[in-house]
């Protein structure tokens, strides 16, 4: 168990003074010029060196990430930060605890982000419906200007970086980098082909960099700690500490700071005071936010939270957001309500995303009520298989992995409520 | 899904004084040039102050940014937070459907808003107080089920719990958002586990229950003198365009005279020609080409230093073949010709053309093969400019036909 010491968010909860005083005494902003002193190079080298993998959910090296951004500006333009604070992935509600209670973590690591990477500027873009959270954040920015942290010659460093505020307004697609910089553009938030990667044009056609609101909020710790003192928790290649999540049927949902590497089960019975009705009663949990292929109890048995544990059951970490459901879910319910939220969010521009999204949402409607064949199970394995990897951005592909896990991992439960419902009994039920 | 326009729309929209203030500086937070990028936050302050997003709105918003009309449009239509209909004069109830919150009973609060409230989402209640719709994934999945309800969420919500937030609510009164059974924000229900020694004071309350009760504007439609507007970016001294794309560009001779020739006339008794277009359409200036000016900046900020116009140093070495053309000194009669008549030359092409002592039309009308190449070579980041732009063909046909036949042919590009 991760050690109240070792925690980056020492205020996750908010319960304690959280303006930039309440910061600055539990070791926020200090000597934070004397870590842009050591130079881009430095930084971006310690970042390496720590381990830390995006925490948004695809898990790319954070610090290479940024050693893609120019060196210096052949042609006048200035290179951007991005900083994705558009937390829309169903299950996922860790970052929101960052930008309303542990801001200064974040801007902080704005500003030293920025810095390795040579940007004029942040732009954080945090999704609408986040009205307080806009409001608390955008509270942190102006102390921290005030406080002459932000600005020109940012902490005395002598280097002039702005970070701003931007928010949406309730598309999920614009959690999507590139969709992210169109929307941040004025546009509808319809993603970009790649390339040109956004490190090579991006917001305004400017290098720009998209990190993960969290991933920028670890920085500054990393760096007054020590690369060493972060790669010491977790397995090798899957390092450091990470937010967790829990939501569904545990006792107690709650957001936590956990070392990665942690069992799935010890994290749900020691902070979600474990599943409803006993572990026994576990049917099933989607580990990483919605696009997360769901596992069947003796996948969750022995399963590790990071990224090559949870590769390991063929599903993927994501936002380390777990959804957990007991015996009485309609697991093909559940599935069906975040078809129907895929279905919602496709921004329509790729056809197979538009059109599929749809079909496999009133395919699943018939799942869900056992109005179905047999065959067409088959099917619809074949149109996710159509969708996935046919599109634009990865919109597609989370709309389909959902439905081929669930298809994969409670194949006897679709087929028994047709079959019940053919015959107007219960079917294998009937043995329980 | 389809989202439009409500049928009945108000005449006009305008900002409240302290909200034109807060939309002007949000604008600045973009690079100059850029201020398309605002339009979210504006048109989401419009509709604060509204209720909701009506169709002046957009288009006072679109005018306040300089935007086309169908432009901020798309954006409103897009964007699901936009509501496009009336909601209820005193809350417009979200709540949270999807798989979290179904989980643990969202199914139940809607079936409360449709007893309670309206039996179809997005229709008032019969006092006209209230309305309801179920959105997607709010992001409090560890406080579900909830729902937002104006500026606020609600979390850890029960049938029970939401029943008495809407008698509440009719009723008039200003329910306290954040957690229904106690909870202080996303921590463990019971026993802590973790943070037991977090340094600071003690809060009353989390940081989003704390700004909706000292601020008061949970249920309000915003005027902008609820917050004072502070805006400590523009401080910093480094807003400026990026490189040329954000200044304005120059228009070309040709588009200036479009310009001014796109004023809708009449048509009078003139018919209407064989491709339809009559004279109260405008014509098509642009063409599309970008106008291309030099970027250059010296280190420093980049933002700042980016996107002034500098003039090409005045001795360097040519690149490439061909053969330098022959240059004057100064132009005849201290009268150059206005070299940017010719499409595809700006403003900084042409202080090059000067540079090399190219001060007429006839000059460029009479270069040959070599002068092409070697002028094709020595514009820098526009290598092959001449060729593509048939500057000696556009110059030949202004020489030898005069500048208006050589506007009229411009416009389809006859040369």
């Amino acid at each position: 168990m991760l050690k109240d010491q070792d925690r980056i968010f020492t205020n996750l909860y908010g319960m304690h003074d959280r303006s930039l005083k309440g910061a600055m005494m539990r070791g926020h902003w200090d000597n934070t010029a004397g870590i842009l002193a050591n130079g881009r190079d430095w930084i971006i080298e310690q970042i390496k060196a720590s381990g830390l993998r995006g925490r948004g959910g695809a898990g790319f090296p954070t610090g290479l990430k940024w050693s893609f951004m120019p060196k210096a500006s052949p042609d006048g333009r200035p290179s951007f930060l991005t900083i994705n604070c558009d937390e829309s992935e169903p299950g996922t509600c860790k970052d929101r605890e960052i930008m309303r209670h542990d801001p200064h973590c974040l801007i902080e690591g704005a500003l030293i982000a920025g810095f390795a990477m040579g940007a004029a500027a942040a732009y954080l873009y945090i999704r609408g419906e986040y009205t307080r959270e806009k409001e608390a954040l955008q509270q942190a920015i102006d102390e921290a200007y005030e406080a002459g942290f932000l600005g020109k010659n940012a902490c005395g460093s002598g280097y002039d970086y702005d970070v701003y505020l931007h928010h949406g307004a309730g598309a999920y697609i614009c959690g999507e980098e590139t969709a992210l910089l169109e929307s941040l553009e004025g546009k509808k938030g319809m993603p970009r082909m790649k390339p040109p990667f956004p490190a090579g044009a991006g917001l305004y056609g400017c290098p720009t960099t998209v990190n993960n609101c969290e991933s920028i909020s670890v920085v500054p710790t990393i760096l007054r700690r020590g690369a060493d003192w972060f790669a010491s928790f977790g397995r090798p290649n899957n390092t450091g500490t990470k937010l967790f999540a829990m939501s569904g049927h545990v006792n107690t949902p709650c957001v936590i700071e956990e070392s990665m590497s942690v069992p799935m089960r010890e994290l749900i019975e020691r902070y979600g005071g474990g599943v409803r009705g006993g572990w026994k009663n576990l049917k099933a949990i989607i580990p990483g936010g919605a696009s997360c292929p769901i596992l069947r109890p003796e996948h969750c048995e022995d399963a590790i939270m990071d990224f090559d544990g949870m590769r390991e059951v063929k599903s993927s970490l994501g936002t380390a957001c777990m959804i957990v459901m007991d015996q009485s879910t309609d697991v093909v319910k559940a599935i069906w309500r975040l078809s129907k939220f895929f279905k919602h969010e496709s921004c329509g521009q790729c056809t197979p995303c538009r059109e599929g999204t749809g079909w496999m949402m009133r395919v699943m409607d018939r799942m869900v009520t056992g109005e179905a064949e047999i065959e067409e199970i088959d099917m619809l394995f074949n149109v996710t298989k159509q969708v996935e990897g046919h599109t634009i951005c990865a919109l597609g592909d989370a709309a389909a992995w959902p439905i081929q896990a669930l298809i994969r991992n409670f194949r006897e439960e679709i087929e028994d409520r047709i079959k019940a419902r053919k015959t107007g009994r219960m079917g294998a039920m009937a043995a329980e | 899904m389809l989202r439009r326009l409500y049928q009945e729309q108000p005449e006009t929209f305008e900002f409240t004084p302290a909200n034109l203030e807060w939309a002007r500086a949000q604008i600045t937070k973009y690079p100059v040039g850029r201020q398309a990028s605002a339009i979210i936050p504006l048109l989401f302050r419009a509709q604060e102050q509204e209720g909701w997003l009506t169709k002046p709105a957009i288009e006072y918003v679109a005018d306040m940014l300089d935007m086309a009309y169908i432009r901020a449009l798309e954006v409103a239509t897009f964007y699901f937070m936009f509501h496009l209909t009336p909601v209820g004069s005193v809350a417009h109830l979200q709540i949270c459907g999807t798989t979290p919150c179904m989980l643990r009973g969202s199914e139940d609060l809607i079936a409360v808003c449709k007893r309670k409230i309206s039996a179809h989402p997005h229709e008032l209640s019969l006092d006209g107080k209230l309305s309801w719709e179920e959105v997607e994934c709010l992001g409090a999945c560890s406080n579900a089920p909830m729902a937002q309800i104006g500026k606020d969420y609600f979390e850890d919500l029960s049938e029970e719990s939401l029943e008495t937030l809407i008698d509440e609510l009719t009723a008039g009164k200003t329910p306290r958002p954040g957690s229904r059974i106690g909870r202080f924000s996303s921590e463990r229900a019971g026993e802590q586990v973790a943070l037991l020694d977090t340094k600071g004071d003690r809060e009353e309350f989390n940081a989003t229950t704390a700004l909706a009760v000292s601020i008061g504007d949970a249920f309000k439609r915003i005027d902008g003198t609820e917050v004072p507007l502070r805006a400590p970016w523009q401080t910093s001294g480094q807003r400026g365009p990026i490189g040329v794309m954000g200044t304005e560009r120059p228009k070309s001779a040709v588009q200036q005279a479009a310009a001014a020739k796109a004023e809708p006339k009449p048509a009078g008794n003139s018919p209407v020609d064989r491709t339809g277009v009559t004279k109260q359409q405008a014509v098509v200036a642009d063409k599309g080409k970008p106008e291309a000016v030099l970027a250059v900046a010296s280190g420093g900020t980049a933002m700042a230093a980016a996107g002034q116009t500098v003039a090409p140093p005045p001795e360097e070495q040519p690149n490439g073949g061909g053969q330098r053309p022959e240059g004057l000194a100064a132009p005849r009669d201290e009268k150059p010709d206005d070299l940017k008549i010719i499409e595809g030359i700006g403003p900084v092409l042409e202080a090059r053309l000067h540079a090399w002592g190219i001060f007429h039309f006839d000059q460029i009308a009479a270069w040959g093969p070599e002068q092409v190449l070697f002028a094709d070579e020595n514009v820098p980041g526009f290598k092959g400019r001449c060729t593509r732009d048939k500057w000696v063909a556009q110059a030949k046909i202004i020489v030898e036909e005069g500048i208006d036949r050589f506007l009229e042919r411009a416009k389809t590009n006859d040369y």
